[in-house]
C-alpha cells in the first residue's frame, strides 16, 4: 500500500497515524507541506528510521525544491522521486491510503 | 459499458477514513453525504473514525448556539442506510480521554492493529 | 490504468489543486486514463469562469478546462458542495432560479454518485486535499 502525507508534522501528527498502519513492505510519499518531515535534525529523524527497512520512504522532488530544499538537507533512506515517480508509485501499489 | 458492469453488481469494499474533529470544518459534515449517496450503490461500506475524527460521534452534541446544522444525528440513522459497520480506533479515544459511553452509537472499538487488518481488506479508500 | 482523482481544496487556497494538476499531466504523460477528476468540497471553486488571476499568476480554472479539452476529461463539480457555495451551471440556473451561472468550460455539475462511481470503475483512486 501507498500512503501520502501532505502536512507538515510540527502541524498535525499524520505522521505517527500513518505509520500505526503502514505494514511492512508499505510505501510512505512525503508531499507538498509534509517534506519538512524528511529534513535533517528534526524530532521525526528517528521515527523514519526506526521503520526503514520495513517502509520504503519517498519524497516528492518538485515540492522540495519549491522549500529551498534539496538532497542535502534530508535525512538518510528517503528516495526523491519527481511527478511521474508519483504517478508509478499509485501505479505500483493496489492501493493509496492519503492522510489528508 | 461501464453501465453494463455496474449492473451486473461490481461490488467493491469501500472504507471512509475520518480524521477530523465536527463543526470546526465542514469535511466530517459532507463526508457523511457522501456515505448516505454511497449507501445506495449497494457497495460494502464500512467507516473508521481516527484521531479527531472520533470527536465526531461525541454524545449530546448541541450546535443551536453556532447555527451549524447538527449532523451528528445522522450516525444514529445510518443503520437504516445499511450502513452497519463503524469503527473507532482504541488509541484515538484513549489520548482524548474517551471510552465508549462518550459516543453516540453503537461502534466496534479496535487498536489499530486490527484495524489495519480490516484497511487491509478494503479496496477503495477515501479519506477525509 | 484508469485513476480517478478526487480533489476537495478551492484554487490558490491550497497547494491541492496545484498538486492534482501536476499528477494528473504525468499520468496522462505516462498513457494512464484518467476516468474522472471529481471536485469536493471547497474544491468545487475550481469551476468557475469568473476567476482573474494577476497576470503572472497561474490562472488555475482555465489550466483545468485546457487540459481537459486537450485530454477530454471528465471535470465534476459536486452538485450539493456546488450548491452550497454558488457554483452554478445553465440547468442548475433555471432550477434554482438564479440570475446568473458562473461554470467554466469542460466542467460538468453532478451527484457524488459520480464519486462513488469513479470509485467502482477505476483502478487507482487517489484524493488531494487538506
Amino acid at each position: 500500500m501507498l500512503h501520502t502525507i501532505n502536512k507538515s508534522p510540527f502541524e498535525k501528527d499524520s505522521l505517527s497515524t500513518c505509520l500505526r498502519y503502514a505494514d511492512k513492505g508499505a510505501s510512505v510519499l512525503f508531499i507538498e507541506d509534509a517534506v519538512y518531515a524528511c529534513t535533517k535534525g528534526t524530532q521525526f529523524e528517528k521515527a523514519i528510521h526506526d521503520n526503514h527497512g520495513d517502509i520504503k520512504f519517498y519524497v516528492l522532488g518538485p515540492d522540495l525544491e519549491a522549500r529551498g530544499l534539496d538532497n542535502s538537507n534530508l535525512t538518510t533512506n528517503i528516495e526523491i522521486v519527481d511527478y511521474k515517480g508519483f504517478v508509478k508509485l499509485v501505479a505500483d501499489n493496489e492501493k493509496t491510503q492519503n492522510w489528508l | 459499458m461501464e453501465e453494463q458492469e455496474l449492473e451486473s453488481g461490481k461490488i467493491r469494499k469501500f472504507i471512509y477514513v475520518n480524521r477530523k474533529a465536527p463543526h470546526g470544518t465542514i469535511y466530517a459534515h459532507e463526508a457523511l453525504e457522501v456515505v448516505l449517496i454511497a449507501a445506495a450503490f449497494e457497495q460494502d461500506v464500512s467507516l473508521a473514525f481516527i484521531d479527531d475524527g472520533v470527536y465526531q460521534l461525541k454524545k449530546g452534541q448541541n450546535t443551536d448556539g453556532i447555527a451549524t446544522k447538527n449532523f451528528s444525528k445522522t450516525f444514529g440513522a445510518l443503520d437504516m442506510y445499511d450502513v452497519e459497520k463503524l469503527y473507532v480506533e482504541k488509541e484515538s479515544l484513549d489520548a482524548r480521554g474517551l471510552s465508549e459511553e462518550d459516543l453516540s452509537v453503537d461502534v466496534e472499538i479496535l487498536p489499530a492493529l486490527d484495524l489495519k487488518k480490516l484497511f487491509n481488506e478494503s479496496e477503495v479508500f477515501f479519506n477525509f | 490504468m484508469k485513476f480517478g482523482v478526487l480533489i476537495n481544496e478551492g484554487p490558490y487556497q491550497h497547494q491541492a489543486s496545484d498538486s492534482a494538476y501536476k499528477f494528473i499531466e504525468a499520468a496522462i504523460e505516462e498513457g494512464h486514463e484518467i476516468y474522472r477528476v471529481f471536485f469536493y468540497h471547497d474544491g468545487v471553486n475550481n469551476g468557475t469562469r469568473l476567476a482573474t488571476p494577476p497576470q503572472d499568476d497561474r490562472h488555475i480554472p482555465n489550466r483545468w478546462s485546457e487540459l481537459a479539452e486537450k485530454h477530454d476529461l471528465d471535470l465534476v463539480l459536486c452538485v450539493a458542495a456546488a450548491q452550497r457555495r454558488g457554483m452554478v451551471d445553465e440547468g442548475e440556473m433555471e432550477r434554482n432560479k438564479k440570475d446568473a451561472n458562473n461554470i467554466a468550460d469542460k466542467f460538468r455539475i453532478s451527484g457524488l454518485g459520480q464519486l462513488i462511481e469513479a470509485g467502482i470503475q477505476a483502478d487507482r483512486m487517489i484524493t488531494f486535499g487538506d
